[in-house]
């Protein structure tokens, strides 16, 4: 009887075990096999896959700068207009709204999340895009296209756009990470203040937002590790043309980013090695800025509170 | 009044606006959705396969792909989801290992899909040499896996120690206490979490792209190309052509119904 116990405890742990170490090497499979399939690009590009400008397939030139800057300009773009209106949103939320209010605002945010990013990209193609070319683009390139960065002409599709989806994207992410860490407040804090006869705003300049910075930074970092990694709204609306910032810097010309250059060109790439690799090798990159972000993120998580989001 | 209330005024009416505001894009986006979908919603558009521009069809492959890739992916990803997250509550210590796996599944949810995409097609697609749903459901049970894990975990930590205590005073074996007692405790977490990432996969659409890829045909095996709602949206979206982009926005419009259904049910139900 003893035994037979001590043998299903043992079967028990073993297939918990089993389980995780599944998972352990398919997280290391992962890593292996994207180095091996990169390996044929950074023996071909070298360096020039990091700091080149030209993607020519025929010629087997390849050159990831231009993704690699338009992904990092969109989603820092984009973080930072998210972050002063999710403290806001998450300042109303704690602060200001009547009580049965909170259930609808974080209604509204949940679903914001839930909408999946090809319906965002749909969205942003067919209903926003013309807009945005109508009413923001042509008016901003006649008035002060002389400027460089607002030069035309207005296509539509363009960084701007893929930074403005982004940001409608971004901001459930980290309004609802604020709101959680805003709640975190220790309650006597708040009564200290108030009963000094503080108003709501200085509760919240003086008391909430100082205790609440590591974790506002971790939720921003984690906003930006999701802009980073979006594919489908991106590579719908950016217009996927090799332009900017080197043939443009006007934010209204096409851009690629890294996903929407693999989510375009990979299907047809698998039959010229180096073309795939050089993608892969892209997707790698990512890899590594998304891991050091989540990292990052992580340890000022843990300096500030001790633990996870 | 003094300029402390009227800075606490003005930052009350802001941040009400900026509120406000944002509840605007998830209105017009469900309404435009709802507004150019519900036009081509038909009995022919739900239960029949796509037919060349111009001829009708509809998109049944689709929605029945969708069902079945999900349905691998968890399949996969929710038992070792919940094994991952029994484990790194119930006999997880200091040791290296369970560190490492706590990294790894926290390290995991923030890998970009795309990248689970291309990892399913260089291990799977490459080697079987066609594009194949397998592959699909695997990449996305790669994105299950920690939200399941996350869930159980935190749900059987919120047992209440009276209960474990209990149990052990019955003189039961580990094992049975966790399956019995804390893991049924915890199911209502699993549960919800379980349904959470079954709405989550189902708007992915990038790992699609490199696995399942497309089909117009009915799914007759588990092994081969498979039609998806992501994937025809995104297809036909982009393609341009009237017929098809209207196609596309009835597309959206089910599955924007499967994944905001899913999460409302949630929210209103289960938590």
């Amino acid at each position: 009887m003893n035994n037979k116990f001590f043998f299903l405890e043992k079967l028990f742990k073993l297939i918990l075990k089993i389980a995780t170490l599944i998972i352990i090497i398919i997280f290391i499979l992962m890593f292996i096999s994207l180095i091996e399939r990169s390996i044929p690009s950074f023996l071909k590009n070298g360096i020039y896959i990091l700091i080149g400008t030209t993607w020519d397939v025929y010629n087997e030139i390849f050159g990831g700068a231009p993704a690699i800057l338009a992904t990092l300009f969109s989603s820092i773009i984009a973080v930072l207009f998210a972050l002063p209106i999710s403290l806001f949103i998450a300042i109303f939320y704690t602060e200001y709204c009547p009580l049965r209010i909170r259930q609808l605002i974080s209604e509204v945010i949940s679903l914001l999340a839930a909408i999946p990013s090809v319906i965002y990209g749909i969205w942003g193609l067919w209903t926003i895009s013309p807009l945005i070319k109508i009413y923001i683009q042509e008016p901003i390139i006649a008035y002060i296209g002389f400027i460089p960065i607002f030069s035309g002409p207005a296509y539509g599709l363009s960084i701007f756009l893929a930074s403005l989806i982004l940001i409608i994207m971004i901001v459930p992410i980290i309004s609802s990470l604020t709101i959680d860490i805003f709640s975190k407040t220790p309650i006597t804090l708040r009564e200290g203040i108030i009963a000094l006869g503080a108003t709501k705003w200085e509760v919240v300049k003086y008391i909430v937002i100082p205790f609440s910075k590591g974790g506002i930074f971790a939720a921003t970092i984690l906003g930006l590790g999701r802009a980073l990694g979006e594919t489908m709204a991106v590579t719908m609306v950016i217009g996927n043309a090799y332009v900017w910032p080197f043939k443009s810097i006007s934010i209204f010309s096409p851009a690629t980013t890294i996903t929407s250059k693999i989510a375009s060109e990979f299907p047809e790439s698998v039959v010229n090695l180096i073309h795939s690799s050089s993608l892969i090798s892209l997707a790698f990159i990512l890899l590594i800025i998304s891991i050091s972000i989540n990292f990052l993120a992580d340890l000022i998580l843990k300096k500030f509170t001790g633990g996870k989001l | 009044m003094n300029i402390r209330k009227i800075k606490d005024l003005l930052i009350k009416i802001i941040s009400s606006i900026v509120t406000i505001i944002m509840a605007i894009p998830l209105l017009w986006i469900i309404l435009d959705v709802l507004i150019k979908g519900i036009s081509i919603i038909s009995l022919e558009f739900l239960t029949s396969l796509p037919a060349p521009i111009g001829e009708g069809g509809g998109i049944a492959n689709a929605i029945i792909g969708t069902l079945i890739i999900n349905t691998m992916a968890c399949i996969i990803g929710i038992p070792l989801g919940i094994a991952t997250g029994v484990y790194l509550s119930e006999y997880s210590d200091n040791s290296k290992f369970s560190i490492l796996l706590r990294n790894i599944i926290y390290t995991l949810s923030g890998v970009p899909s795309i990248i689970l995409g291309i990892f399913a097609f260089s291990i799977i697609v490459i080697r079987i040499g066609h594009y194949t749903a397998i592959a699909a459901a695997f990449a996305l049970s790669i994105i299950i896996i920690p939200i399941i894990a996350k869930a159980t975990e935190e749900g059987m930590k919120a047992v209440p120690i009276e209960i474990r205590e209990g149990a052990i005073a019955l003189g039961l074996p580990k094992w049975i206490i966790t399956i019995k007692i804390i893991l049924g405790v915890a199911k209502n977490s699993v549960i919800t979490s379980s349904l959470l990432a079954f709405a989550r996969i189902s708007g992915e659409t990038a790992p699609l792209l490199f696995t399942a890829l497309f089909s117009n045909y009915w799914p007759r095996s588990l092994n081969e190309p498979m039609a998806s709602l992501q994937v025809l949206i995104y297809n036909y979206a982009m393609s341009g052509f009237e017929a098809w982009v209207t196609k596309a926005w009835g597309a959206s419009l089910l599955l924007l119904l499967l994944v905001l259904s899913i999460n409302i049910l949630i929210r209103r139900y289960l938590r």
